[in-house]
């Protein structure tokens, strides 16, 4: 690799982008709107806003079928954003593609695919306890379905680290461990090649939840050796609605279909159908054409920013964050100390997070409460919910400091100091 | 504060008050006052059998029937409530001086969104938002139809 660029000022990068995201220049109540909910989903470039009008403009038709001039546009455009993912990704080839609606969609159907073929009643599941309902609730089902049974990963402490003093022992006799990159409710950043190496070893499939990591960080899917990874557009700077899964080749030739429907088939009679090649058999039906054209335009903006150069600018926002979260007493800062994904979360003494995030909303500022789809991990630290700022690269310390003078004067409202 | 505390004001009287208060800030401040005010919920009913979900914060809520002074008629409801948030705890306020000590049938007849909607309130908070409003709504609603049919005779 040849030697870094020097990097430019982190704000920089941020003040040179914010012209990009038409929806960041508005006022919130009076106020200029300060976005601190990236985790939940990121706001769109104009690039991508104007390549899915552009596609709706001129191009489009459905995909697959037509010899007609738009149908074959619309087809090109569609598979060119499949192999846009698969170089994103680094995968080895783009039939080991296929769209989705989003992470969501992507775990329900290794669940339901892979899971069908695979898993039978004493198998193992080996997931982390700091999961995403996302990526916990399609388990539980396929273990009720299956008898197969669940093992977690447990989380350290406010910190959040996972424990892998048993990976081994957790791993032996399994069949599947599932897990996220980065958690969107502590920040922690799992060590993904380290544990796929040791999945790897232990002869048991990997799935990778990428939501958090895949518009924050370069991904790798060979580098990482995982055998499954899911992300959502909408959280890398592209439209809602499409997402995608990665699958290793081998892996898809033997999965049996999602679900049924046209463009899944290869031929059909009243009897029975046979079934199309991958990644065609796992998209039964009209795909989301348009959103795969944002995600495509969403992922030229990343790699045009850098991804590495995203991932600086964010750990600089959050770490700024964080510091001034601690100066106010008594406050409890969940994930780890060190490098951390985009966010934080945090319960402040006698002030509940939906005062704060309410009256944050009345000042401009978008802030997220709850539980942030993690239950049982918040059921664990004992806190029923916690206010989450979580950042993306246009979010700049100016507007932290914002945020932290905002949380002042919303905590002198709470306890009645004037 | 000069303003009518909470067991003896109406509805108007509350939207005029929010009316007379120009900001965001006097009009939360106002409803966390009135969430002060609330009277305190017994510990033990804050419990998962009056648990109302749906909210970012924790919210308990419960129906104590209240026979009329001369035992006749229907009962009027008192509604229990409280959370651990201060703005459900202020819109708890709102709600009960909505509907508490009505009968079930009256409570049944009241439209809720309507009626608060009427407050300055309702561009801050409304149902759609995860603070509980739309469910507390629905909860009361259910009580009442509890109470009204255990009430037919
Ligand atoms: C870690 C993680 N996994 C999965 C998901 C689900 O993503 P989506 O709702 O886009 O399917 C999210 C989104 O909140 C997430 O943060």
């Amino acid at each position: 690799m040849s030697a870094p660029a020097a990097q430019p000022q982190s704000t920089c990068l941020a003040e040179s982008v914010r012209a990009d995201f038409p929806a960041l220049a508005q006022r919130i109540n009076g106020h200029p709107l300060v976005y601190f909910d990236n985790a939940a989903t990121t706001q769109k470039p104009r690039a991508v806003i104007e390549a899915i009008s552009h596609h709706y403009e001129h191009n489009n038709a459905n995909v697959h079928r037509g010899v007609h001039t738009l149908g074959n546009r619309a087809t090109t455009a569609y598979e060119g954003a499949r192999d846009r993912v698969a170089t994103f990704l680094n995968a080895r080839s783009r039939e080991e593609i296929i769209f989705t609606r989003g992470t969501t969609e992507s775990l329900n159907l290794v669940a339901a695919t892979w899971g069908a073929a695979h898993l039978r009643a004493g198998d193992v599941i080996v997931l982390t306890q700091m999961e995403h309902h996302s990526n916990l609730v399609p388990w539980q089902m396929l273990a009720r379905r299956t008898g197969a049974a669940l093992r977690f990963l447990p989380v350290h402490g406010d910190e959040g680290l996972l424990d892998l003093s048993g990976l081994d022992a957790a791993l032996r006799g399994a069949r599947l461990l599932a897990f996220t990159h980065i958690s969107n409710a502590l920040g922690t950043i799992n060590p993904v090649a380290e544990l796929c190496a040791h999945a790897r070893a232990a002869g048991v499939v990997s799935v990778v939840d990428a939501a958090q990591s895949a518009g924050h960080m370069p991904l790798d899917v060979r580098a990482l050796d995982c055998d499954f990874l899911a992300f959502s557009g909408h959280k890398t700077c592209g439209p809602t609605g499409i997402g995608a899964l990665y699958a290793r080749r081998e892996l898809l030739e033997a999965m049996p279909p999602y679900q049924g429907g046209g463009e899944m088939i290869s031929r059909v009679t009243f009897e029975g159908a046979e079934y199309n090649e991958p990644p065609h058999k796992f998209e039964a039906g009209t795909p989301n054409i348009a959103g795969a054209v944002g995600l495509h335009a969403a992922l030229d903006y990343l790699d045009g920013l850098g991804r590495a150069r995203i991932h600086t600018q964010v750990q600089d926002v959050t770490t700024y964050a964080c510091e001034r979260l601690r100066e106010f007493p008594g406050v409890r800062l969940f994930g780890p100390q060190g490098e951390r994904g985009g966010l934080v979360s945090f319960v402040l003494p006698d002030v509940h997070a939906l005062d704060l995030a309410t009256m944050a909303d009345q000042q401009g500022v978008a802030i997220r409460v709850g539980h942030h789809c993690t239950q049982p991990l918040h059921d664990k630290l004992g806190v029923p919910a916690t206010a989450r700022a979580s950042f993306y690269f246009y979010n700049t310390r100016a507007e932290v400091d914002r945020f932290v003078t905002v949380l002042r004067r919303v905590i002198q409202m709470i306890k009645g100091t004037p | 504060m000069t303003m009518a505390g909470l067991s003896d004001m109406t509805l108007e009287e509350l939207a005029a008050n929010f009316e007379a208060l120009g900001d965001w800030e006097a009009r939360f401040g106002y409803l966390i006052d009135l969430g002060r005010e609330l009277p305190p919920m017994a510990a033990e009913d804050k419990s998962d059998a009056y648990r109302v979900h749906g909210c970012q914060a924790q919210v308990w809520m419960k129906f104590i029937p209240r026979p009329t002074a001369n035992g006749l008629g229907e009962p009027v409801m008192d509604i229990a409530a409280d959370s651990d948030a201060f703005i459900v705890k202020g819109l708890i306020a709102v709600l009960l001086m909505l509907y508490s000590g009505k009968t079930a049938a009256a409570i049944l007849r009241i439209d809720g969104v309507q009626s608060l909607a009427r407050l300055q309130l309702a561009e801050h908070l409304s149902p759609t938002r995860k603070n509980g409003l739309g469910a507390m709504l629905k909860r009361i609603r259910e009580l009442a139809t509890a109470q009204a049919a255990a009430c037919t005779y």
